[in-house]
């Protein structure tokens, strides 16, 4: 083999990886990608069943029912859309109502937010980042949410189930 | 008092640094060797002070001293001496300290021990360490000071984040920075080979066994994290492909790649070009995870209050290091000769079909991790990229890459055989099929992907072993001979067999924890049974108790297999009255490479816990892999052809290894 020969043996066998990849990278992204909404945003969009999303918002204060066997019914409200969830399995130590929450999972046929996820993903001032930015561009947003100046890591905590 | 003589030492090392980034790089200009020596002092004596600033704010802590805003937020008088240590760097600010000591550790190694160095490779290495420190420095103290003080003092501290109590944060925070800030000696050392546009075999050298070392304690920190996250969290989870921790694995995946075109430029003189460019992108990387985790864009277990001007600050010092290195490489790149020769199939094709994988699926990460970031500012979307998405990418890149891996180091330099390599490897490849058969055979009617991964692994394991077979003539030659042939091996051998047999021991851990994983999900009265795969588990009583800081309920089962009891398992679920927050501590009961894994969720009013419980089969195994990577590494690092300065190894001198 020349010299120029094997250069382009190299140069081929490397696009065709990246090649690959780029495909993968392609085909997993429609796939596999989830998007963040609101209830009111859920609701705008029209989200049909089945397709899924991540919820995010407020646990309605009073909303909380805990079923049998670990089931469990709240709403999420954003102020001005509710959006029924029902979970069953074990609630992150975060959550709390009235304080934000993520959830992920799909709307059934019956119009209530099936989570298969439920995420307590924020800081000491219980707000996940997603829900503050979204409650602020709604004009709900609180000072007192994040009224506390903090310093402090954050814990991710999920249940899946 | 402390905390202004620690604040006023971290100002000396800002100083110091920026005498260290001009004045050998002049002297280097005029040939001028006492200047060219300033290099070496400066390192040391930045070494000191910044030890001085850190000591100082742990003292701080210790004390606590809650007239510091630092410790204030993230201490209280009744937290454990261990953990008043550690809240040092379980916070923005004192992490960043953490980040700049280990810099100046590495700067300050470099100094002592490179005497053997050329004088003007030494003097701009340094130089570039403190470019790199004093942009960190200015970042501490225009940023984020550790020592800034409260106008009035208040009595007790709001505590540290119960979650981070715990002996992990020891561990993995330290083994993560010296794994990240490691890499800035590479890429010292390239910015340096570009500066002086001249590089050589005696570079890759120097350069191997500093990236070595950063990639140990990487390979560490990592699996020290996950191990971390799967029992601290409470689900049993052990990789969550977060951003944090895409944000360590994109540098270990560089920074693999690194080590093993090192190797070929040590060996061969080739793939000089492509080495420093890795150099380069794999401290990128780890610059890259600094602003992930430290700039509050992502939300995580890693994510600190955020402030938009540390955001910037960072941001600058990237684009700053990243730009700059780039386009010095872009100019003087071409300067550097290129030389030897090879063809595709041979040691040197293997090892670039390795980097050519390895920087492939350390980009798809790279696109699953940035692409929500890029679509959140450029469209206002908010998407989460999981678990699927890596799956699907990472997953199919890295199976051709563990099959090239048995290959690769039974092939010669230069011109290769591939069907001798092939047929050496028809032991490995048999054994591979009778793995992946009892496997099959086993779990019958299951999972089909599984027994062909765990063939996968077995095969890479065997090739490892396959390898050091061939080299000692093992059932070739008598037993004596090939032991003795044994301990003459180069311990780099050694190192690579144990390296890439624990990539096969951490796959095996992966998919059998993936598969085969039994749970129990529901709520247990006292004396009521769960069964999780063979195993029975009673819920004998639930008590509380007063912990230093918090208050603990503990739930106590016992477990049993076949009638027979093994051992009591105490999970517990912690309440911290500071913060008003609570944690899960899990039981884990090891079963040789398996765990049983129990984690509590809330009582309910009729005394009844939630529960969670979980077999793991062979879920060690994950973390053992790690560990042999990181050993093998250990090894090769011994070898005495990477003692800087030792001649390059002859026959002779293999004797003398033998007898050491």
């Amino acid at each position: 083999m020349t010299r120029k020969q094997r250069r382009l043996t190299m140069i081929g066998g490397s696009l065709a990886v990246l090649a690959v990849a780029a495909a993968l990278v392609l085909n997993a992204m429609r796939d596999s990608i989830v998007f963040f909404s609101t209830p009111s945003m859920a609701a705008e969009k029209q989200i049909p069943a089945g397709k899924r999303f991540r919820l995010g918002g407020l646990v309605q204060p009073g909303s909380l029912v805990r079923g049998d066997n670990l089931a469990v019914n709240f709403s999420v409200a954003d102020g001005s859309a509710v959006l029924p969830v029902a979970y069953k399995g074990i609630l992150p130590d975060l959550f709390r109502e009235g304080q934000g929450v993520v959830a992920e999972g799909a709307i059934d046929a019956s119009g209530v937010f099936r989570a298969d996820t439920v995420l307590a993903k924020h800081d000491e001032t219980y707000m996940p980042k997603d829900v503050a930015d979204a409650l602020k561009k709604q004009g709900h947003w609180k000072d007192d949410y994040g009224a506390k100046p903090s310093a402090s890591a954050a814990p991710t905590q999920g249940a899946p189930k | 008092m402390i905390a202004e003589a620690g604040h006023y030492a971290l100002v000396l090392a800002l100083a110091l640094s920026l005498i260290q980034s001009t004045v050998p790089v002049a002297g280097a200009r005029w040939g001028d060797v006492a200047l060219m020596n300033v290099a070496r002092s400066t390192a040391l004596a930045q070494l000191l002070f910044v030890a001085v600033s850190f000591t100082a704010l742990v003292m701080l802590h210790v004390s606590s001293d809650f007239s510091v805003a630092n410790v204030f937020e993230n201490s209280h008088s009744t937290k454990p001496l261990l953990y008043k240590i550690t809240g040092v760097w379980g916070n923005h600010e004192g992490s960043m300290l953490l980040w700049v000591a280990i810099l100046a550790l590495f700067g300050g190694l470099v100094a002592a021990f490179g005497n053997n160095l050329p004088l003007s490779l030494r003097a701009h290495v340094l130089a570039v360490q403190g470019w790199i420190a004093a942009a960190f420095y200015l970042f501490i103290l225009m940023t984020s000071n550790p020592f800034l003080r409260i106008a009035t003092p208040p009595i007790e501290g709001r505590d540290l984040n119960p979650v981070l109590q715990d002996i992990g944060l020891a561990v993995h925070p330290p083994m993560l920075y010296l794994g990240y800030v490691g890499f800035s000696i590479s890429f010292s050392f390239a910015v340096a080979a570009l500066m002086e546009g001249r590089i050589d075999a005696a570079w890759a050298r120097w350069v191997r066994p500093w990236t070595l070392v950063a990639w140990i304690f990487l390979t560490l920190g990592i699996a020290m994290g996950s191990y971390w996250a799967y029992y601290e969290l409470g689900w049993g989870g052990w990789w969550f492909w977060d951003p944090v921790e895409n944000a360590s694995l994109m540098p270990w995946l560089a920074g693999t790649a690194l080590l093993h075109s090192a190797v070929v430029m040590e060996k061969r003189n080739a793939l000089k070009v492509w080495t420093i460019l890795l150099s380069i992108l794999t401290f990128s990387l780890s610059l890259l995870g600094t602003f992930l985790v430290r700039s509050g864009v992502l939300t995580s277990v890693h994510a600190f209050a955020t402030d938009p001007t540390r955001g910037v600050f960072i941001l600058l010092i990237l684009c700053f290091f990243i730009g700059g290195s780039l386009t010095l490489y872009a100019w003087r790149a071409s300067t550097l000769k290129q030389g030897g020769l090879f063809a595709p199939i041979s040691r040197e094709g293997a090892l670039v079909l390795n980097n050519l994988f390895l920087t492939t699926a350390c980009a798809t990460v790279f696109v699953g991790t940035l692409y929500p970031l890029a679509l959140e500012v450029l469209t206002g979307d908010k998407i989460s990229v999981g678990a699927p998405f890596f799956n699907l990418t990472f997953g199919p890149l890295f199976v051709p890459l563990m099959m090239a891996m048995s290959f690769g180091p039974l092939l010669a330099w230069k011109r290769g055989d591939l069907l001798g390599a092939a047929q050496r490897l028809t032991a490995a490849g048999i054994a591979a099929l009778v793995a992946i058969a009892v496997a099959y055979a086993w779990t019958y009617g299951g999972s089909t992907f599984a027994p062909l991964a765990i063939g996968l692994a077995i095969f890479v394991i065997a090739g490892a072993m396959t390898d050091l077979a061939e080299r000692t003539a093992l059932f070739r030659a008598p037993f004596a001979t090939a032991m003795q042939r044994a301990r003459g091996l180069p311990r780099a051998t050694w190192g690579t067999a144990f390296a890439h047999a624990g990539v096969g021991v951490a796959l095996i851990g992966i998919v059998c924890e993936t598969t085969w994983n039994s749970e129990y999900i529901g709520t247990l009265k006292p004396n009521e049974v769960a069964r999780v795969a063979g195993y029975e588990l009673k819920l004998d009583g639930v008590t509380q108790r007063q912990g230093p800081n918090y208050r603990e309920m503990i739930a106590q089962f016992t477990v049993r297999l076949d009638g027979e009891k093994l051992s009591v398992m105490t999970p517990s679920k912690r309440n911290f009255i500071t913060r008003g927050s609570s944690t899960t501590e899990a039981a884990l009961l090891t079963r040789g490479a398996s765990q049983l894994y129990i984690s509590l969720g809330e009582s309910t009013n009729e005394g009844a816990v939630a529960v969670r419980i979980y077999h793991k089969p062979l879920v060690l195994l994950i973390w053992w892999g790690p560990v042999l990577m990181a050993f093998g590494g250990l090894l090769s690092l011994s070898d005495r052809r990477l003692r800087v300065g030792a001649p390059k190894p002859a026959k002779a001198s293999r004797a003398l290894q033998a007898a050491e």
